[in-house]
């Protein structure tokens, strides 16, 4: 059923009684044409994007707990392109391209706002990089500008603009058509909309195994029976080693901890992301109006999903350097999810040395943004067997031929340790 | 938050310590197999159990260790000092 202000009214009528399920909960089939690991937003998309492309595939979604659990469900919603490499701005515009009309295509008020991200500047050669990428960002037709202390005293009165503070804010550079979106809602809206078009989403299922023969995948073995299958896609991101290790692969990546964190509500007085890269800390404000902080990863290799302290108090101290008002407001959750964090930054899409098992993952600290761009592109490359122009840049050989994709600010780099 | 068995100064907070990485990788042998350096520099094992990594005590006597360490419970089972490392 398509939802809109005429089925609100039309089931008003026999008192909201009619509404039914997002996505129907089918038994697990003995065969599909394609079997995506992973039920998260990167998995759904996948999954969407492949019957709409070629509604006649069978299609099935497997996850391990329930749709929307993972990182999907914890990150801290964040939608920009502002790449300074050209294959990674290319790659994730058209990612908010998609975005910007991804509400009317899913039927699901993701309630995507672009309310623009700011990145502020702390130094003269701050302002000089970041000028340096935004500039960038208009070489690749993506919009970026560049923001004087007093136009930026404007739009964000309550920032330390002391030139006592630890880091003194000189300037900043903006992405207007930056935003957040609800990310449950990304998670539902793509389940219901791939269900619609007839993918099988099965919660609750543990693949537990992957058989090959003569280097080809041929069947999927899981918590609920085994499938036979032509395809496999792994959009299982913060896992991706552990199921790579089904088929002998070993990743150019480790597991980390990423915290985010909200405070109480307060009243409306952000209406912007702000990121400060010197203090390794970005901050908005939720529609219900707590303030969400995220930072950096804790630092050491964890699947634990849990934070540690030092980290929480690492990063409220950055938030507070910025927005001193912060300071008597309490801290209302904490939580961890853990992020593939590849060895250049860079995420990994594309074939494996098995046929017909494609990889999704390495998205580091930043697939949030990346669902439907990479839904989109990864959904092409399974039904092709071949890369995607978009996303061939992102091949897992790169780490042997040398064409890393080293963005500062993407990712942890664990190599350089 | 993890408390590490130092051998010199005790159980401490993780705070006073900085993370090494993977403590398994072996510097391969054979020079110019550019595949094999590859390898070496950037795949990993990533273990979801039993990690075995280093860890140096910054804020406290400054002596790197091997510690293992379990990625889902962060339980730790033994900590010794990093003498000869992976010769």
């Amino acid at each position: 059923m398509r939802y809109s202000l005429f089925s609100i009214a039309r089931h008003a009528l026999n008192s909201h009684k009619g509404w039914t399920e997002a996505w129907k909960k089918p038994p697990l089939q003995k065969q599909y044409d394609v079997v995506i690991i992973g039920g998260g937003g990167h998995g759904l998309a996948t999954a969407y994007y492949l019957a709409k492309f070629n509604n006649n595939l069978r299609v099935a979604v497997l996850e391990k707990g329930w749709i929307g659990g993972g990182n999907t469900g914890r990150n801290t919603t964040g939608i920009r392109s502002n790449y300074f490499l050209t294959e990674n701005a290319k790659f994730y515009d058209h990612s908010l391209k998609l975005w910007e009309n991804l509400t009317q295509e899913l039927n699901f008020n993701l309630m995507f706002s672009q309310r623009g991200m700011v990145s502020l500047c702390h130094s003269s050669s701050d302002g000089e990089r970041l000028a340096t990428r935004y500039n960038a960002l208009r070489l690749n037709d993506i919009d970026g500008d560049t923001l004087t202390l007093d136009q930026l005293k404007i739009m964000l009165p309550d920032l330390n603009y002391s030139p006592a503070a630890r880091f003194p804010i000189s300037g900043a550079v903006i992405q207007r058509r930056a935003g957040v979106a609800r990310h449950d809602a990304v998670a539902w809206g793509f389940a219901r909309a791939a269900s619609r078009l007839g993918v099988d989403i099965i919660e609750n299922c543990e693949v537990t195994n992957i058989d090959i023969s003569k280097n080809c995948v041929t069947s999927i073995q899981t918590s609920k029976g085994n499938v036979a299958c032509e395809k496999i896609g792994i959009c299982v991101a913060g896992h991706t080693s552990e199921i790579a290790r089904m088929v002998g692969l070993k990743l150019p990546m480790e597991t980390h901890l990423l915290q985010a964190m909200v405070t109480e509500p307060v009243k409306p007085f952000l209406n912007t992301l702000v990121v400060s890269p010197a203090l390794h800390c970005y901050i908005s404000q939720t529609d219900k109006g707590e303030i969400l902080i995220g930072g950096g990863i804790d630092g050491y290799n964890s699947y634990s999903q849990r934070g540690t302290w030092p980290k929480i108090e690492e990063i409220v101290s950055g938030a507070i350097s910025m927005f001193p008002r912060l300071r008597g407001l309490r801290l209302m959750r904490t939580w961890a999810g853990i992020m593939d964090m590849t060895m250049d930054g860079a995420p990994i899409i594309g074939q494996t040395p098995i046929k017909h098992l494609y990889i999704n993952g390495g998205w580091c600290i930043g697939g949030f943004k990346a669902i439907p761009g990479a839904g989109w592109c990864f959904a092409q490359t399974i039904l092709n067997d071949q890369p995607h122009p978009l996303t061939e840049p992102f091949s897992l050989d790169r780490f042997r031929t040398g064409r890393l994709l080293s963005e500062s600010g993407a990712g942890n780099q664990p190599h350089k340790q | 938050m993890l408390l590490i068995p130092c051998p010199f100064c005790g159980p401490r907070s993780e705070d006073e310590f900085t993370f090494g990485g993977d403590a398994t990788l072996v510097t391969p042998k054979e020079e110019g197999n550019i595949e094999a350096a590859a390898d070496h520099i950037f795949l990993r094992d990533n273990p979801k159990g039993w990690h075995k990594e280093y860890w140096v005590h910054r804020y406290g006597c400054r002596r790197w260790m091997i510690v293992v360490r379990h990625t889902v419970t962060h339980k730790i089972k033994s900590v010794s000092l990093a003498t000869a490392i992976n010769q």
